[in-house]
């Protein structure tokens, strides 16, 4: 697999499973207001996993499509961030994963609208302005939960210590981070991080919360290697195809 | 339209025109008061090598569930009226409510949908108040959200401004 394979799918996976996580929220949100907000983020996610998913696809050229690589593929050859696979949480825990993925996306999307790889470039150009909405959304009710009651605080608080060391992994570059960066396709980890810790610290203030210490362990799903979570979400998610390949309705 | 209009990569004004009338009467799934020309997703219309017509359809949002249902229905009027058509989706430069025409903004607010301005809708589509509040980012499509008048009372849609 070439890094730029690589690299499409990792972008592509870790909106596809972030969109699956979201989607356990349809139906069981505390308010219909926010069951349609979780829902719309999961659809433009999912919308640009499967731009990603074709064209990680075309560049593979094994004639692969999106619905293969979505519901093919083992837990160990999904290479998403582990942050996006946590499970929910309450709702304090989804907004918390929300707001600081879409503060890493936003900054993700800018650099990338750039790439020399002109298919991706749109996509990123796309979904920037989409990113921009989410990091609204999210930013605005962690406000308001970390700015609210004593219980609310004291929710996404622990929320933030629980998912902070998981966001190690999005500001670390590897081999195929650095040989697509090196191409013009891509985004070096790394130098996302200054922009996402200000976006962040800024929120956090807002948010009367304090940034939790910085932890060293690095997971690594974007290398195929997740936590205990992935493959009960893959399992569900591709029961159906499994079982019925190529359905389609 | 002649013979020649078809082998050429552009429509002739004629072919043109024709081709605006069908899909000015193709309506947005979601939104049927504004057909697919006033939401601004329609960006090219060609003839390819060998007289087939080719579409470029930006989708609104990456995950817009209207999207293949704007393209089956394009496809639909345009084989209707006798062409062979064929939909090519188009990201660059991406869709935005920018590209929303200015008769499909008068048909929103007729409709009872503010159309986007900046941070917020300017005035209920209803009584026509400036006080409004945001109920929701987030609203029954992916392009709208939902707002409440103070005035009136009544809640309405507000079409998204990104």
């Amino acid at each position: 697999m070439t890094p730029a394979v690589r690299y499409v799918l990792r972008l592509a996976d870790t909106n596809l499973v972030l969109a699956q996580r979201l989607g356990e929220w349809v139906g069981h949100a505390p308010a219909l207001e926010e069951d349609l907000g979780i829902a719309n983020l999961a659809l433009d996610l999912l919308g640009q996993a499967r731009l990603l998913l074709a064209h990680a696809g075309r560049l593979e050229g094994a004639g692969r499509g999106e619905d293969e690589l979505a519901y093919l593929r083992e837990e160990s050859e999904y290479f998403n961030l582990t942050l996006v696979e946590q499970p929910n949480g309450d709702f304090g825990g989804t907004i918390v994963r929300q707001f600081l993925f879409d503060a890493w996306q936003l900054g993700l999307y800018e650099a990338l609208a750039e790439s020399r790889d002109a298919a991706l470039a749109a996509i990123a150009a796309k979904g920037l302005k989409e990113a921009a909405y989410h990091l609204r959304y999210s930013g605005g009710w962690l406000v308001r939960l970390g700015d609210g009651t004593p219980e609310s605080h004291a929710r996404v608080e622990r929320a933030l210590g629980v998912l902070w060391p998981f966001t190690n992994e999005l500001f670390v570059d590897d081999e195929t981070d650095r040989a697509v960066a090196e191409a013009g396709i891509g985004v070096l980890p790394s130098s996302l991080q200054a922009a996402w810790s200000a976006r962040v610290d800024e929120t956090l203030a807002r948010a009367m919360l304090a940034r939790p210490a910085a932890a060293h362990y690095v997971w690594y799903g974007k290398q195929g290697r997740h936590s205990e979570h992935l493959g009960y979400l893959l399992a569900e998610m591709q029961s159906l195809h499994r079982a019925h390949p190529g359905a389609a309705w | 339209m002649g013979e020649r209009a078809l082998d050429a990569s552009t429509p002739s004004p004629a072919l043109l025109a024709r081709l605006q009338g069908i899909l000015a009467q193709v309506p947005d799934p979601e939104i049927p008061v504004l057909s697919v020309l006033d939401l601004g997703v329609i960006r090219h219309l060609r003839v390819q090598p060998g007289g087939r017509l080719e579409v470029g359809i930006a989708p609104t949002y990456s995950g817009c569930p209207a999207s293949a249902v704007i393209k089956a229905d394009v496809l639909r009027a345009l084989a209707g009226a006798g062409f062979d058509a064929v939909a090519v989706d188009v990201l660059a430069p991406p869709w935005s409510s920018d590209w929303l025409s200015a008769e499909g903004r008068r048909k929103l607010a007729a409709f009872g949908i503010a159309p986007p301005a900046g941070r917020g809708p300017a005035a209920c589509p209803r009584c026509g108040s400036t006080r409004t509040s945001r109920v929701s980012e987030f609203g029954s499509t992916p392009c709208k959200a939902l707002y409440r008048c103070e005035a009136c009372l009544e809640p309405f849609d507000y079409f998204k401004c990104i």
